[in-house]
């Protein structure tokens, strides 16, 4: 298996028909590059920790040191908490639109320019 | 907000553990620190999404799709799938959908650019392992049922028995070491949480319960058939697959991880003919028959009873059925996997009659066996399927066991 097959291949299309639930597909497949963004750097942020971490403890840097890492208890739970922090930051919009539709007495700036006004 | 000082990360944390928690063996791929952050970020985007996400899908179904198809229609839904056909037309259901879709594709991306990479090592592994011990019986021969190669079940390309070349694994491998990122560690290090949970049952409820051999039909890697071998060293347990890729690895874990009294067989639990009549006390099955076909179905359950000797005991574990007491809302929640998930007998399984079902395949009402079951982890590292009080819709590790003990 050559690295191009497996680079061809890991992102193959399951068989079946691929549902879409947006009205327009040009919205999900923006969604779909977004959330392998949202993805990736995560990943990033995950490993800059990991050598800021192995940094601290050792004073120098050992690349093989970050591929055998392990957190502990506290730090794996520091992890958590920010991925649960930055997934609630990135899925904003969906928690602001829950509120919306419970929300009383919402009014449009621009409208409550135009009743400032008269 | 409770008023409550914020007591720093340790002490607020609540979710998945982190990956590296996740049991090893002999051929358990290699994951570079990028490979297993990628499916830390998976684990908490499922997470994120049945604890944060649903909610505000709940929401918009009481206060917006259901007040509106009973505005359109003068009456309240009838059944679960006029229900999700009206949920598809709300954003907030859209929007979780199209999430959920993307982190079942993100997640098969990852697991098979971490196993294709290095598929030919793992081959070499599985080999090397499962070298003149004799627990491995392919049929490359054997064929594969329409509802295996319709469609991929879960998103996952090429299924459970797509072999790239002679020797592959790399589909067993991308099974194993992912299912972490949609389980979110609630099936414990070895992903053995189910199987742990029937033998847990069958210990409390069947004490005097001694089987010589046991079957487990849809094997795949055998995350629920090793922890029965291990709670029953003296019994011989043969597991079934139709996947090939699925079986060697299967073997060759099995192998590794010291469990000896297991032997895994490629075949199709619609066929046991290579098995004689009443020859094995305890056939069991693990989140297998959602992924069936109703002719499947009806011919494994047949063929399940048949070699089943007296007094022996066939346990089904599913996720539950949708009981005329679950709301139409929860249903089709549920409902999601079966047409948006690649598994599409989920729907038609959760609600026909099992237990007319297993009275058709020859077994007595009166032989019937009902009950709940949880996966049973490592409470220290593990969240506990028991203790969850998130919702999310046929992934909780919280299932139903349909089943039945032969008279004797």
């Amino acid at each position: 298996m050559s690295i191009a097959d497996a680079l061809a291949d890991a992102g193959a299309k399951p068989a079946g028909k691929r549902p879409y639930f947006f009205a327009n597909p040009e919205v999900e497949r923006v969604l779909a590059v977004t959330m392998a963004v949202v993805q990736e750097l995560a990943v990033t942020r995950a490993r800059l920790d990991t050598l800021e971490r192995v940094l601290e403890a050792q004073g120098g840097l050992d690349r093989a040191q970050i591929e055998r890492f392990e957190p502990g208890a506290e730090a794996a739970a520091e992890r958590g908490l920010w991925l649960q922090e930055y997934l609630s930051r990135v899925l904003r919009i969906v928690q602001q639109e829950a509120e919306a539709a419970t929300a009383t007495g919402d009014v449009a700036s621009e409208d409550v320019a135009v009743e400032l006004r008269d | 907000m409770t008023g409550r000082v914020n007591e720093g990360p340790i002490q607020a944390y609540d979710g998945p553990p982190d990956y590296r928690k996740v049991g090893r063996h002999g051929v358990f791929p290699e994951m570079s620190h990028d490979e297993i952050e990628r499916l830390n970020v998976l684990a908490q985007l499922n997470r994120h999404l049945s604890t944060r996400v649903i909610p505000g899908v709940k929401q918009a179904y009481e206060t917006r799709v259901l007040p509106a198809f009973e505005k359109a229609n003068g009456r309240a839904p009838e059944d679960r799938h006029e229900v999700r056909k009206a949920l598809l037309k709300d954003p907030a259901y859209q929007t979780w959908s199209a999430l959920r879709r993307l982190t079942m594709e993100q997640r098969q991306q990852a697991g098979r650019w971490t196993t294709l990479r290095q598929a030919e090592e793992l081959a070499a592994k599985a080999a090397a392992l499962n070298a003149g011990r004799d627990r491995l019986e392919l049929d490359p021969a054997l064929p594969i049922p329409r509802y295996v190669s319709a469609v991929d079940h879960h998103c996952m390309p090429g299924s459970y028995h797509v072999e790239r070349f002679e020797g592959d694994v790399s589909g067993g491998a991308n099974y194993d070491h992912g299912g972490f990122a949609t389980t979110g560690g609630l099936l414990g290090r070895f992903s053995d949480g189910g199987g742990q949970a029937v033998v847990r049952w069958v210990q409390r409820r069947l004490p005097d319960f001694k089987p010589r051999r046991i079957l487990d039909i849809g094997a795949t890697v055998g995350h629920s058939a090793l922890p029965i071998a291990q709670a029953f060293p003296d019994a011989e347990v043969v597991a079934i697959d139709v996947g090939g890729p699925m079986l060697r690895y299967a073997a060759a874990r099995a192998a590794s991880l010291g469990v000896e009294n297991i032997r895994f067989v490629q075949a199709d639990g619609a066929d046991l003919s290579r098995f004689e009549s009443e020859s094995f006390d305890w056939v069991q099955t693990t989140m297998f028959l959602h992924e069936l076909s109703l002719a499947s179905m009806k011919a494994i359950f047949a063929e399940s009873r048949r070699v089943l000797a007296p007094g022996g005991v066939v346990l089904h574990v599913e996720q539950p059925q949708y009981a005329p007491t679950m709301p139409l809302f929860e249903q089709a929640m549920r409902d999601w996997d079966a047409f948006y998930n690649n598994e599409p007998f989920w729907s038609t399984l959760h609600e026909i009659d099992l237990d007319a079902r297993m009275v058709e395949a020859g077994f007595k009402a009166e032989e019937l066996i009902h009950d709940g079951v949880t996966a049973v982890v490592d409470r220290e590292v593990f969240p506990d399927a028991a203790d969850d009080d998130s919702e999310d819709y046929g992934r909780k590790a919280a299932w139903r066991v349909i089943g039945a003990r032969k008279s004797q």
